[in-house]
């Protein structure tokens, strides 16, 4: 038991090397790249006085170095400075935004679950047929979908000829379900078709052909025995495509005006608030690697083979 | 074998129709003045939103432009901005993987960092903080998304040249000698191509989404060019009284990346040695 809590912790320790090194990547693209923050912030028509105000106010005009030293400093003790835009700590704009974006990654990655899983099951075991080609016909149509068009199209048929449910905004629990579907479509597809090729190879190993000899009803075999050990890759793709999920997250919430990060991310960017982006960027990583990190776990949960590391 | 290659090709259905599907497109993109009357640029204010009519097969725009003027001329952006920014992952990625995975020791080491890092932005975001932070416009988003596809040709080539370099002819071929620059050259970039081309195919509909999800957001291409994903941002707000300005760039995105992915599934197919021989 002491032997999994040190590993937990010396992966803990991982995902905090890895945000780091994200957190000063990003802080030294903001201050590299073309473009003065400064002068961005104030305007075109800003007098030299005012860019210089505003460059001090940043403390940009110090030592890059020194920069770099209060930033990671702040960012140890969960600061992440000051919005440009609101003059208010970007850490408590950001917690105000991450329950929205969560919750939409959560319900959308559970749905995509849900029925990628099934879905990639059941073509599996008809491998070959008419539906097996519908499901491949649907994965390409999932995983080659704009996420915003398919937004915009669902929004079109259920909140405009339908009136079924909202088109925009977070103000009932029904706020969430077109959202939802559309950031889940791609992963529904990517996991269907993970599900598919990793049960496909599954089947043919010996020991489901014993299974099926000693008279296992294959519905027994295909759900007890086959996708038990199909799960592992599918587990790792869920997890890795989680970053596509929160690359579409912000799509999404900009298509539905749902207040999350994403659309903070968007709004900071056309505002220039650079403190913003930094720190919202930082978030982002710090949730990718904190869902690979419990996908990791899982994965050595469900196959005994892998222990840790 | 190149002609054993094709021969596949040719009877793959997913290869088949994605191929199709992109000459198609490449096709409406270079005859586009051919194929409308209209400037894709002019604004006709008294003719704004309409449905489509004999006039204007797919209707006007927001400011009267033809839609189907600015779909053709937009694809030409939109597999411009795709090849080209496949084509910066390709020459950086590849090289990164390649002495990533024959050199291997610290190189290595801090090769595969690096790229772990890029992905730990996941693609779309870390696309979307360099144009924020580039500026927008046409280079920058081919830039941006060009740098967010690297990680994934250097982990793919590494892959293969770790398998590769320890085959006993390579080996062989070292042992006799054989500068590394050769034995690159000659053994181990044509044995770790094959992966790369359905790798750059993939990435061709990836690059094009992220490009119009950056015009989507207004971070891309800048107006009054015509690119799809940008025409897709402005038309939303039209979205109640004429879909349509959104239906068709939605769907011409769509099809463009349904081409590559089919294409790239198919490419898989007729170039997995694993796969030969068999049928």
């Amino acid at each position: 038991m002491s032997g999994s809590v040190s590993y937990l912790l010396q992966r803990l320790i991982g995902v905090m090397v890895t945000i780091l090194f994200v957190a000063i990547t990003i802080f030294l693209m903001v201050r590299i790249l073309p473009g003065d923050p400064a002068r961005v912030i104030a305007g075109v028509l800003a007098s030299d006085q005012d860019v210089a105000r505003i460059r001090t106010q940043l403390g940009l005009d110090r030592p890059l170095w020194t920069q770099a030293g209060i930033f990671l400093r702040d960012l140890a003790q969960g600061d992440l400075g000051i919005s440009a835009r609101t003059s208010n700590p970007v850490s408590q704009e950001i917690l105000a935004r991450l329950p929205y974006t969560a919750l939409l990654a959560v319900v959308s990655l559970a749905l995509a679950i849900a029925v990628g899983l099934p879905l990639g099951a059941w073509a599996a075991a008809r491998a070959g047929s008419v539906a097996d080609l519908a499901v491949s016909a649907l994965v390409l149509f999932g995983i080659s979908m704009p996420v915003y068009w398919l937004g915009l199209m669902l929004i079109v048929l259920f909140s405009i000829h339908l009136r079924w449910l909202p088109a925009a905004g977070a103000s009932g629990p029904l706020s969430i379900v077109l959202p939802a579907i559309t950031l889940a479509a791609f992963s529904v597809a990517f996991i269907a078709r993970i599900t598919r090729s990793s049960l496909l190879e599954v089947l043919r190993q010996d020991y489901v052909r014993t299974a099926r000899a000693k008279g296992a009803r294959s519905r027994t075999v295909l759900w007890r025995h086959a996708l038990r050990n199909a799960l592992p890759p599918i587990i790792t793709v869920i997890g890795l495509q989680f970053g596509e999920l929160l690359g579409g997250a912000i799509l999404t919430e900009t298509v539905f005006g749902w207040p999350g990060m994403g659309r903070l991310l968007v709004d900071s960017i056309f505002s220039r608030d650079y403190p913003m982006v930094q720190g919202l960027v930082i978030v982002f990583a710090l949730m990718f690697a904190l869902v690979n990190l419990a996908v990791d776990l899982l994965y050595e949960r469900i196959d005994p083979r892998v222990r840790y590391g | 074998m190149a002609s054993e290659t094709l021969r596949r090709l040719l009877r793959n259905p997913s290869a088949v129709a994605g191929a199709t599907l992109i000459v198609l497109l490449v096709l409406a993109g270079i005859l586009a003045p051919f194929l409308t009357p209209y400037d894709p640029s002019k604004q006709q204010l008294a003719e704004v939103l309409q449905h489509p009519s004999a006039a204007h097969p797919l209707g006007t725009d927001q400011l009267g432009r033809d839609l189907l003027a600015r779909l053709l001329f937009g694809g030409r952006l939109t597999l411009f901005i795709g090849a080209f920014s496949v084509t910066m992952g390709l020459l950086v990625g590849v090289p990164l993987g390649i002495v990533s995975g024959f050199y291997r020791g610290a190189v290595d080491m801090v090769i595969q960092r690096v790229m772990d890092l890029m992905l730990a932005f996941t693609t779309f975001l870390l696309a979307l903080t360099l144009v924020s932070l580039l500026g927008v416009g046409l280079t920058n988003v081919i830039v941006a998304v060009g740098i967010s596809t690297i990680p994934r040709f250097a982990r793919l080539v590494r892959a293969s040249v770790l398998t590769i370099r320890e085959i006993s002819y390579v080996e062989a071929t070292r042992a006799l000698g054989s500068p590394d620059r050769r034995v690159l050259w000659r053994h181990v970039l044509p044995n770790a191509i094959a992966p790369v081309i359905v790798q750059a195919t993939l990435s061709m509909g990836g690059a094009i989404l992220t490009a119009a999800g950056l015009g989507f957001l207004g971070l891309g291409v800048q107006p009054p060019t015509p690119e799809w994903g940008a025409m897709l941002g402005q038309g939303r707000n039209y979205i109640f009284s004429n879909p349509s300005v959104t239906t068709f760039p939605g769907l011409a995105i769509f099809l463009a990346v349904m081409g590559f992915n089919l294409l790239g599934d198919g490419l898989r197919d007729a170039l997995d040695p694993q796969l030969r021989g068999l049928r």
